[in-house]
Parts: C-alpha cells; sequence; structure tokens
C-alpha cells in the first residue's frame, strides 16, 4: 500500500498548496513533498513489495525501473524552485505549485497503472494538468505554447483513447470478458484478434508517441519547452514523456504476447530513427538555446523508441537510458533557466559570453550539453553504448550505423550554439549584466546535484538499479 | 434494434458533411450538439434489456455532449465577437469532398476488421472511422479555435463510437473518466480561448505564429 | 404512320403544356406573400406578344446569336421526346438512350451560351461564364444520379431505369436531383429568375440582348427544360411506372404539379445564394446522388 501513499501524498500536498494562504511559504511544499516521495520511492525500489496479479495500481517492477528517477528529478527541482519562485514574486504561485504537486501525484499513478483504461485516464490527467504549469509566464507567446500543447497532446490523447478501445475490443473478440488489466491481456496474448491489435498498436504509438514527443508528432515541443520556466521544462523533458514511455512499454508488451512483436520493433525502430534524424536537423539549424532542449528531447525519445526495438537488452540499456536522460535533461534545464534569466534573451543573436556573467551556470550547461549528447564518462554514453551493442547483437547494423550518424550531427549542432552563447564577449559589459542577476547557491546547486548523479550512474551503476531494469524487463518479456 | 442504430450512426455521418461544409460557426457548434445527441441516444437501442449502468452513460453523454459543451463553445463565440469561418485553409467544397472521400473508405475499409455477431450489420465502426477522418479534416483544415474544438469534438464522438463496442465489458469507471476527462479538456480549452482572445485580440490561430522556426 | 402520329401529338402536348408551369410557379409565389399574382396563362400572352415583334439586332451580332437559341430549343425538344411519360413510355426509345439525353441538354445549354457569347457584349459573356461554370458542377450530380439510376436497374435505356430505388436511396436521390432542378433551371437559391441587377444575373444576363422570336424561343425552352426535370424527378423517386394507366397519369401529373408548387414555396422562403456559397450547395447535391449510387452499387451487390 505503500505504492499508493506515492499518489496520494502529492495530491494532498497539491490541496493543501492550493489552500495555503502565504504566497512566500508556499513554495516550501514542495521540497516537503519531494522528500516524502523521494523516500518512499527509494524505499520501494530497495524493498519491492509483492503486487497482486489483479490489482489496478501497484508497484511493480517497470515502475520501481522508472518511477524513483521521477521522484528524485523532482526533489531536485523543487530544491530550485524555492528560489526560482522567490525572484518571481511577481506572479502569484498558488495555481503552479498546486498544479506540479498535482503532476507528481499523477505521475506517480500513471506509472503504477497496470490497468488499459485507468493508464489512459491517468496520462491524460497528467497532460492536463501540466497546461497550467505551461502558461506561468503569462505572456502571448506562452499562451501560444499552451494552445499548440493542447491541441496537439489533446488529438494524442484522443487517439491513445481510440487505440486503447481497439485494444480492448481485441480482447473482447478473442473471448475475454471486461478484466483489461495487462497482466490478463498479457496472458490471453494469442487469443486476441490480430486486426484489431495490429490498429490499437498503430493508435496507441501515435498517441502516446505524441505525448514522447516523437517526430512527427513533435511540433508542440519546442514551444511548450522554450516558453516554460526551467522547472517545468525539466518535469516534462525528465518526467512526463517517461511516463508516455513506460505506456509504451506496457501496451506494447500485450501486442508482443499478441505475437506481433515483429511489427512493433519495426515501428519503433522506424520512428526512434526518424526522430532521431528530424532532431538532428533541426539542432543544426536553431539558434534558440531552450528551443535546442526541446530538439534534444527529441532526439532522446528517439534513442528510447529505437532501442526498445533491439530486444530484451534493448530494453534494458533503453531504461538505464531513461535514468540518465531525465537526470540530465534535469541540469541542462534548470541551468538553462538561470543562464537565460540572467542574459534577458534566448538566441545566439543576443546572447553572448555567458561565461562572464554566470560562470557556474554557463559551466554545467556545457558540461551538461557534453553529457547529453553521449561524452565518457557521463551516464549518457554508457547507456547509448550498451544500445548500440543490443543493435549489433541483434544484426541491425544499418540502423546502427543511422543512429551514429544522427548523434553526431546532433553533437555538430549542439556545440556550435552552446559554445557560441557561452564564449565571447557579453553585450553592454559583464558588470551591467551581474547585476540582474547573483548565481546564488540556490540555483546552482540543484543542476549540479543532477549532472553529479548522472556521472556517478556512468561511473558506478548500483547494483540495485541493474536488478530492478532486469526485473522489468522479464515484467516486459516473460519467458514463454 | 440494429436499424434504429443504424439510422443514429447515418445521421451523424451526415451531420459530419454538414459541418465541413458551413461556415457560419453557430450552425457548426449546433451541428457537434445534435451528433452528440444522436450518438448519446444510441446506448438505449443497443440493448434489449435496460440497464442503469447503460443509462447513466447514454444520458450523460446526452448531458455533455449535447448540452455543457456546446453552452461553452456558444460563450466562448459570443465573447470572441466571431461567427464565421472566413478563409479556412481547406476550402468548404474540397474538405466536403475529402469528407466524402473519407466516408466511403471507411465504410469500405471497416470490412477489414471482424466485429462480433452482436454488433455484425451495425455501422458503428465505419461511423466512427469517418468522424474520426471528419474530425481531422477540421482540426487540420480551419483557422479559428472555435472550429477546431468543434472538430476535436467530432472527433471524440467517433471514438465514443467504438467505445459503445466496449460498453457492455468495460467497468463503469472507464466510461465515467471518459466523460470526466472531456469536461475537464473543454473547459480548459474555454479558459485558454479567453486568454487567446485576450491577448491577441482575435480568435485566429493563424496569428499564433510567433513560434517557429 | 401512326408511329409518327403519335410523336407529332406527343410533341403538341409538350409544347403546349411546358409554358404552363412557370405561371403556376408565379402564382405560388404571388399566393405565399399575399398578392394576386399574375395569370397562370402570363406566359402564353408574353410568347404571343414577343412573336409579333420584330428582331432588334446588334452590329456586332453574328448569325449564331440567331441560331442559337433555334438549335437550343430544337435540342430540348428532342430531349422532351426522349422522356417517357409514365407507362405510355418514350416516343422515341433505343439502349443509350439517356446519354443522348444528357447531351442533348448539353447541348442545348452550349447553343444559349454561345448565342450570349455571339451578341458581343462583355455583360453576357459574364452571365455565360457564371452559367457554364455552375453547370460543370450540376451536370456531375446529374450524371452521377443518372448512373445510380443505371446500376440499380441495370440498364442504361430510360424506359427502363426509372425503376426507383427504396428507402434511403430514393431520398438522397430526391433531394440531390432537386438540387439539380433548381440550379438547371436558374431558381432561387442559385439564380433569381427575377433579378434584373446585373451584379446576381446568371441566365437572365445571357439573353438580355435579344428580343422578339428568339427571346420567346429562349422562353419557351426554359419552360420545356423546367418540365422535362420536374418529370424525370418524379419518375426517378417514385414507382410510377408500376401503377395501372390511368392512376399512373394522374399520379405524374399530380407529383409534377406538386414539386411545382414545392419550388414556389422554396422560391418564397429562401433567399438567393451569394455565389461563393452556390459551389458548396451544388458539392451537396453531388454528393447526394453519389451516396445514392453507392447505396444502389452495394444494395446490388448483396
Amino acid at each position: 500500500m505503500k505504492g499508493l501513499l506515492l499518489i496520494f501524498v502529492p495530491v494532498a500536498g497539491a490541496a493543501l498548496a492550493a489552500a495555503w494562504p502565504s504566497e512566500r511559504t508556499r513554495p516550501w511544499l514542495l521540497p516537503a513533498v519531494g522528500v516524502v516521495h523521494t523516500a518512499l520511492a527509494f524505499w520501494l525500489l530497495m524493498h519491492p513489495p509483492v503486487v497482486a496479479p489483479a490489482a489496478w495500481l501497484g508497484f511493480d517492477q517497470l515502475a520501481r525501473a522508472v518511477l524513483p528517477v521521477v521522484s528524485l528529478l523532482f526533489l531536485v527541482c523543487a530544491a530550485y524552485a524555492v528560489p526560482y519562485l522567490g525572484l518571481r514574486a511577481e506572479r502569484p504561485n498558488r495555481v503552479f505549485v498546486a498544479s506540479l504537486l498535482a503532476v507528481l501525484g499523477l505521475m506517480s499513478a500513471a506509472h503504477q497503472a497496470r490497468h488499459l483504461g485507468l493508464l489512459w485516464i491517468t496520462t491524460e490527467a497528467v497532460t492536463l494538468a501540466t497546461v497550467p504549469l505551461l502558461h506561468f509566464n503569462g505572456t502571448p507567446r506562452a499562451f501560444e505554447a499552451t494552445w499548440k500543447y493542447l491541441l496537439i497532446g489533446g488529438t494524442g490523447i484522443a487517439l491513445s483513447l481510440l487505440g486503447t478501445f481497439c485494444l480492448g475490443y481485441a480482447y473482447i473478440l478473442g473471448g475475454g470478458g471486461g478484466d483489461l488489466t495487462f497482466v490478463t491481456l498479457m496472458a490471453h496474448g494469442a487469443a486476441l484478434s490480430r486486426p484489431w491489435v495490429l490498429t490499437a498498436w498503430v493508435l496507441l504509438l501515435v498517441g502516446y508517441g505524441t505525448k514522447m514527443g516523437l517526430a512527427p508528432m513533435h511540433t508542440w515541443k519546442p514551444d511548450a519547452y522554450g516558453e516554460a520556466p526551467g522547472i517545468v521544462g525539466a518535469m516534462l523533458a525528465g518526467g512526463v514523456t517517461t511516463v508516455a514511455f513506460a505506456a509504451l512499454l506496457r501496451v506494447r508488451a500485450v501486442v508482443d504476447a499478441a505475437g506481433e512483436a515483429a511489427v512493433t520493433s519495426r515501428t519503433l525502430l522506424v520512428i526512434g530513427l526518424f526522430s532521431m534524424l528530424v532532431a538532428a536537423v533541426f539542432l543544426l539549424g536553431t539558434r534558440d538555446f531552450k528551443r535546442m532542449l526541446a530538439y534534444s528531447s527529441v532526439e532522446q525519445m528517439g534513442i528510447l523508441a529505437s532501442g526498445a526495438a533491439f530486444g530484451a537488452t534493448g530494453v534494458w540499456a533503453v531504461l538505464f537510458h531513461v535514468w540518465n536522460n531525465s537526470l540530465t535533461k534535469g541540469a541542462l534545464f534548470l541551468s538553462a533557466g538561470t543562464i537565460r534569466r540572467a542574459a534577458g534573451a534566448r538566441t545566439s543573436e543576443e546572447v553572448r559570453g555567458m561565461s562572464a556573467i554566470t560562470p557556474q551556470s554557463a559551466a554545467i550547461f556545457v558540461a551538461g550539453m557534453l553529457a547529453i549528447s553521449a561524452c565518457p564518462p557521463f551516464g549518457p554514453f554508457f547507456s547509448e553504448l550498451r544500445v548500440l551493442r543490443a543493435a549489433f547483437e541483434t544484426g541491425h547494423g544499418a540502423a546502427a550505423g543511422m543512429f551514429l550518424g544522427c548523434l553526431l550531427f546532433a553533437f555538430f549542432g549542439m556545440t556550435r550554439l552552446v559554445l557560441s552563447i557561452v564564449d565571447g564577449r557579453p553585450r553592454g559589459g559583464v558588470r551591467n549584466a551581474r547585476r540582474r542577476i547573483r548565481e546564488t547557491a540556490g540555483v546552482v546547486a540543484p543542476p549540479l546535484v543532477l549532472l553529479g548523479l548522472s556521472l556517478w550512474l556512468g561511473l558506478a551503476t548500483p547494483e540495485t538499479l541493474r536488478d530492478a531494469w532486469a526485473a522489468a524487463v522479464a515484467q516486459l518479456s516473460p519467458a514463454p | 434494434m440494429s436499424s434504429s442504430v443504424n439510422l443514429l450512426i447515418g445521421l451523424a455521418m451526415g451531420l459530419n458533411l454538414l459541418a465541413l461544409g458551413s461556415s457560419r460557426m453557430p450552425s457548426v457548434i449546433r451541428i457537434v450538439a445534435a451528433q452528440g445527441v444522436a450518438l448519446g441516444l444510441i446506448p438505449f437501442f443497443m440493448e434489449d434489456r435496460f440497464g442503469w449502468l447503460v443509462a447513466l452513460v447514454a444520458a450523460g453523454t446526452v448531458a455533455v455532449k449535447g448540452l455543457v459543451i456546446p453552452n461553452l463553445l456558444h460563450r466562448a463565440m459570443r465573447t470572441a465577437k466571431i461567427d464565421r469561418e472566413i478563409e479556412p485553409s481547406i476550402g468548404f467544397v474540397p474538405s466536403m469532398l475529402l469528407g466524402a472521400g473519407g466516408t466511403m473508405a471507411a465504410v469500405d475499409g471497416a470490412q477489414l476488421l471482424p466485429l462480433l455477431s452482436e454488433h455484425a450489420g451495425t455501422l458503428l465502426v465505419p461511423g466512427a472511422l469517418a468522424s474520426i477522418f471528419t474530425g481531422f479534416i477540421l482540426l487540420i483544415g480551419r483557422v479559428t479555435a472555435i472550429s477546431q474544438v468543434c472538430g476535436y469534438l467530432i472527433l471524440d464522438n467517433g471514438i465514443y463510437l467504438i467505445g459503445l463496442l466496449l460498453i457492455h465489458s468495460t467497468p463503469l469507471l472507464v466510461e465515467s473518466g471518459i466523460l470526466l476527462d472531456l469536461t475537464v479538456a473543454v473547459f480548459v480549452i474555454g479558459i485558454i480561448m479567453d486568454r487567446i482572445q485576450r491577448a491577441f485580440d482575435s480568435l485566429d490561430t493563424r496569428k499564433l505564429t510567433v513560434l517557429r522556426e | 404512320m401512326t408511329a409518327f402520329l403519335e410523336i407529332i401529338l406527343r410533341l403538341a402536348v409538350w409544347l403546349a403544356l411546358a409554358p404552363l408551369l412557370p405561371g403556376i410557379l408565379n402564382k405560388t409565389k404571388a399566393w405565399v406573400a399575399g398578392r394576386r399574382g399574375p395569370p397562370v396563362l402570363q406566359l402564353y400572352y408574353d410568347l404571343a406578344r414577343l412573336w409579333r415583334k420584330s428582331v432588334v439586332l446588334s452590329t456586332l451580332a453574328s448569325p449564331g446569336f440567331i441560331a442559337g437559341p433555334a438549335v437550343a430549343w430544337v435540342a430540348l425538344a428532342a430531349a422532351a421526346l426522349l422522356v417517357p411519360l409514365g407507362p405510355a413510355g418514350g416516343a422515341l426509345s433505343f439502349k443509350g438512350d439517356v446519354l443522348l439525353l444528357v447531351y442533348l441538354l448539353a447541348a442545348a445549354r452550349f447553343c444559349t451560351a454561345w448565342a450570349a457569347l455571339e451578341a458581343g457584349s462583355s455583360f453576357e459573356g459574364m452571365g455565360a461564364a457564371r452559367e457554364v461554370s455552375y453547370a460543370v458542377l450540376s451536370e456531375a450530380a446529374l450524371i452521377t444520379a443518372v448512373l445510380s439510376l443505371s446500376v440499380q436497374s441495370g440498364s442504361v435505356t430510360l424506359g427502363t431505369m426509372l425503376t426507383p430505388p427504396v428507402g434511403a436511396g430514393a431520398a438522397l436521390l430526391a433531394a440531390g436531383l432537386f438540387a439539380v432542378l433548381l440550379a438547371e433551371n436558374c431558381r432561387v437559391p442559385f439564380d433569381d429568375p427575377n433579378t434584373h441587377l446585373e451584379l446576381t444575373m446568371i441566365h437572365e444576363a445571357m439573353a438580355l440582348d435579344h428580343s422578339g422570336p428568339p427571346l420567346a424561343v429562349i422562353l419557351h425552352g426554359a419552360s420545356m427544360k423546367l418540365l422535362l426535370f420536374l418529370v424525370l424527378l418524379s419518375e426517378a423517386v417514385l414507382p410510377i411506372r408500376q401503377l395501372p394507366a390511368f392512376t399512373a397519369s394522374a399520379a405524374l401529373a399530380g407529383t409534377v404539379l406538386s414539386v411545382t408548387v414545392g419550388v414556389g414555396l422554396v422560391e418564397s422562403l429562401l433567399a438567393r445564394f451569394s455565389f461563393r456559397r452556390v459551389p458548396l450547395l451544388l458539392t451537396t447535391a453531388f454528393l447526394l446522388c453519389l451516396f445514392a449510387l453507392l447505396l444502389a452499387w452495394k444494395g446490388g451487390a448483396q
């Protein structure tokens, strides 16, 4: 029942935040809930509970393999949020804090959903709960981004509901009743109606893929990430996308059990490589460093999707990559937020010489950029190496070649942009800009912690985590 | 039983084409509302014995799709002082032809999907596919926010038709969750439209072009 | 010899009865508006008056200016002979006559447009352009309707193919053909026969420079076309041909009359559509006929 606490604590925190009277002290609720949530999540990681097979909600192996990193990311973001909201005292933060906590609770629910319909409901709820976060800044550009997010995300969600119905009907046609838990569906895999299963897979891939931000359904991402505050960008890129990815993995396990594993692998590989290609092309062209992070996120989602196509070892590597991506992306978004506020602009034409104005954040930003583009010894290097190894093991040599090519071009694009804003002499002099923002420990420490965690994951991956990922792989593809 | 269901679905398919062809927003909203009511009535005809669960779903659907959402949209339309789609990016005639083509393809393509014997002979799947296709045309081809929301609602009506295939097997939780989520979604969309309106003084989403590569 | 006599007789009936319909139409409109209106036989008086008048010819007008209306009238009269009248069948009937009917209607339209262009006035040219651009769409709908009837009955002879579908197919076909009838005969909401505003005229604009007997021929041809479409619509939708001879004739006459009144009501209650909306309406008519065709096709397959 501790799994349910992961959901109830943040939701109760959200209710408390909505009722909390003081603007100044309300943000402290975020780290308070974050600490409890992270402690619970990691306790459950160490001591996995026994989940009843028929349970609709439960901290099963897949939740165990992914949810703790979301929790950790939230905790660090919450620590960053306190000084951030202090700086943004001009905007009321009641809705923001409450929504952020609600998002955490709903994400915990979505990660633990073991029922087809419940999974869809929680995922949709996460999408709706993030909407107020996106237009926290209240500018017309933020509204524009929110509208696009809502329209594209809403369509994606509608399609995933359609896919959910199709999968349910496939089960009923196969002689099943109304029990749509994933365990039952996988057990009846062979009986599912093939045409409906394939329809469902396509719709669910497009639907949850929209939420992940796989190309060509990624168009909301640059706008939303570009206009949202850094914390929200970090939670979207490192938290919400993992929800959609875990949902895809769960659904895919059912489709595989129905005997369509070849189709799922092929489609995941194609859409993943296409996302990486699109992201690489856009990374070479973009001039806005917050939008660059969005395209980099599209690339990471491409890595996750294509990696999941490379058999069981691929799925293991991809779960490893989920952790690395969440931590590194968090570090990047948080440091980028600081740089953005210090510079007052976001494009490479306007921003220069940030190493002189915000030396620490700029250093973290460069290190994070190197980490996310798979430079050793950070975590992403090791997980992507394992993805490549899985690709060669399963005989996908050409795909591995394309994978490496996309990574190389993405690296070119990102270094070009990052170095151009970090290097050089700042506009209007250093002193002028320094007056606008001071790099306090409150805004430097959180991204640094995330970066350190990413480094640690790369150098010494804990045995518990390896076991958790292996157990999740075993849950997703049970031995016949 | 099957013939009255088919009549209602045929009506909904006709309304799809009407929605594609009308430029006046109040009539599009009315069409969407009428479609919602027609679809909401279907559960009453699908079952010989009267189950209170099914009746609840049907009544809820009629109330939400036929009354609440159209009212919200009407209000949004009045505050935005806009009642016409002037320059759609896909013209009315091409979108109608596209919709008709999609409807035919839906009728043809639905034969590829096997059905339970109790659903065989109904237009549920073709109607659903046609509505989904129509919704996409409206979402892509119209530029004002209200028309796009109408497109989203027609898309949702199509999904509801597929959901009807499952109405006896899935528990109430899923159904109520769907209605609830839909209401919340439109509520949020309504607020956002209000904000776009205040920020840009128009509901023309073509003006939302600051953000692009 | 009797066959020849019968053709002559039928032609006389067609020619004599056709001008009655616009009169009924105008009477309906007047009745709805609460006016007394012109007498039902008004068009006969007009035709007689025009026939006595002389022709005013522009110096630019070519022989086609006179020949156009004449050829159009002959084409329409020939088309009328092909249309079967209830159980009596058509005066002329052979395999594929429906194609000839469609072509004769097109030829009549072509000649009217041609005559309008020969007037040498830009205004008439504009009217012709409008007429032809609407015709493209309404002809598509008409041909689809013919196709659906032909698929339904498995025949391409007008005499046997007018076996109407039942249920939804008949409703779709009726709606589609009614819209085609309104468009082809330049009635509201496509065109307003009463208007003399140059911006809104379509059919009237074409005939503006004609006078005397040529104008009379144009007006008479138009009324014949209206009658032709009314008969065609009634027989395509209602199972008139299965009735015994006398009842069938009465039913046919009754349907034609009531549809005429219906057209009058539409004209009284609807406003003319703007030019931009007309293609939309004609596309709707086309789609209605297309769905009727699909129904006929699927129904035949089962």
